[in-house]
């Protein structure tokens, strides 16, 4: 594998994510916009959809804040070349935040320093996952200061069930109304541990929208979540109106028996993200 | 849609009303939490723009520097409630008519606003590139030493900015309140039917 390439493909992903939105997200954004009524929505959704175009046209990010950058790596067990990917996303982080550019987002909590370049210890945010396979998918998922602080983790007392899941979603959904940036996608970790359920969902979130979970008992706790969080009425940047939420998500992991964690964790209209895939051969390609 | 041009005129922002929505051809000017702080502790002929005159915007632009000229890259709302504890001593001291961010303001912003004819105008989070392509010229930038480039004080020209939806007003109506109240309405109703 050519390591510059996969640089070079790494910093188009990350100019991708941060300047355009996905198409899924775009279509989910417009029939938003067929579905308002009111003029108050409507125009947060006409400057939605008008600022993803200047974004696109001038290669320029479409939010000022342009995330911590993180990533999902899924690396195939027979992947040759897993000793060059850290490298290869640390380098192409700080070669994005200076030629997209990117607004430096990395301070040091100690000493309140900003690294500038958008790396220090631990950042870019790593996620690793080992699969089966000789491919490497690289999911770049640049994360927005103003939705990431609206996340919640509540250890919930189990005998509240799947009903007290539904609560604590739709209680945090309307309680952070217009701060995360809505109309939302709304990564939702259930079980595991504090840890894994956080995790699990801004994993979630990776899922394009529309797309529903796999498995159709949790598609439909997705589906009702949906559209129980459109019934709130907080509305395209909480102006109030229809489209609180463009999707649900879930991810889950099997519980302890003393322990029901439920992570909430928001993303903004946004929705920011690129793929970069790697085969076994070293051929790169920008998703 | 509506128009509005700078030096602001303010008897046409006093008619102004939750639900409206304009765009600005003019000066707008950015102020942050340390902007306002700075602006409220020097004295008059210290101050170096009259916020009465131009729109105040709550942004931290991302702006870069090209061949000597500076240059917004991307330059959407951040969150007003923030300056809460500073806007209603501004509003009453300088007189700022147009107020822009993003998420609303709390009751002694909507007092001042009533008071002194204002508004607050909710700019849509995360709609930068537009704004930046509405930028026509970076006029001049106050500060930029003391408090650094997403605090400093930049004077934009611009050039049909917007839109900007009239959330706050001056007769004391506020679109965030009754957003608040509906969405507690809304949430009971919908937990009664899980």
């Amino acid at each position: 594998m050519n390591q510059d390439e996969l640089e070079d493909a790494l910093v188009e992903a990350i100019q991708k994510a941060v300047t355009s939105v996905t198409d899924e997200t775009e279509d989910a954004l417009k029939s938003a916009k067929n579905t308002e009524k009111d003029e108050g929505p409507k125009v947060q959704l006409d400057a939605i959809l008008e600022n993803i175009e200047v974004g696109k046209n001038e290669k320029r990010p479409i939010c000022q804040d342009t995330g911590t950058q993180t990533f999902f790596i899924q690396v195939g067990e027979d992947f040759p070349s897993i000793g060059q990917l850290k490298e290869a996303v640390t380098d192409a982080v700080k070669e994005a935040t200076a030629s997209v550019p990117l607004r430096p987002n990395a301070i040091d909590p100690i000493s309140d320093v900003n690294s500038d370049d958008n790396t220090g210890r631990f950042i870019p945010a790593l996620h690793w996952e080992v699969v089966e396979g000789d491919e490497a998918l690289i999911h770049v998922i640049p994360k927005g200061g103003g939705s990431e602080n609206m996340s919640e983790l509540v250890m919930m007392t189990p005998g509240k069930g799947l009903k007290g899941v539904k609560e604590i979603v739709l209680d945090r959904i309307a309680e952070m109304a217009g701060k995360p940036c809505p109309p939302t996608v709304v990564g939702v970790g259930i079980g595991g541990g504090a840890d894994l359920a956080m995790e699990l969902a801004k994993k979630a979130l990776l899922r394009p929208v529309g797309e529903k979970h796999p498995e159709e008992r949790v598609a439909e706790l997705e589906r009702e979540l949906e559209e129980k969080a459109n019934e709130l009425g907080v509305g395209p940047m909480g102006v109030g109106g229809k489209t609180t939420v463009l999707d649900v998500k879930i991810e889950y992991a099997h519980r302890h028996p003393a322990s029901f964690p439920v992570a909430v964790l928001p993303q903004c209209w946004a929705n920011r993200q690129a793929k970069v895939k790697i085969d076994s051969d070293g051929k790169v390609e920008v998703i | 849609m509506k128009l509005i041009e700078t030096p602001i005129d303010p008897e046409e922002i006093e008619k102004l009303e939750v639900g409206d929505a304009f765009y600005i051809t003019g000066t707008i000017f950015t102020a942050r939490d340390a902007a306002h702080e700075k602006l409220l502790e020097i004295d008059d002929d210290e101050v170096p723009i009259d916020p009465s005159k131009y729109a105040m915007f709550h942004c931290g632009p991302a702006i870069t520097k090209e061949e000597g000229e500076w240059k917004v890259v991307s330059a959407g709302p951040t969150t007003s409630i923030r300056m809460e504890i500073f806007e209603d001593d501004f509003i009453e001291r300088f007189g700022t008519k147009i107020i822009i961010g993003k998420g609303g303001m709390a009751e002694r912003t909507l007092k001042a606003l009533g008071e002194n004819g204002a508004v607050y105008c909710q700019y849509t989070g995360g709609a930068g590139a537009l704004m930046a392509n509405a930028i026509k010229e970076v006029e001049d930038v106050h500060f930029l030493e003391e408090l650094g480039v997403p605090e400093a004080i930049w004077m934009f020209r611009v050039e049909e900015a917007g839109p900007f939806l009239v959330t706050m007003d001056s007769h004391g109506n506020s679109i965030h309140d009754d957003v608040d109240q509906e969405v507690s309405k809304n949430l009971e109703k919908v937990k009664a039917d899980l």
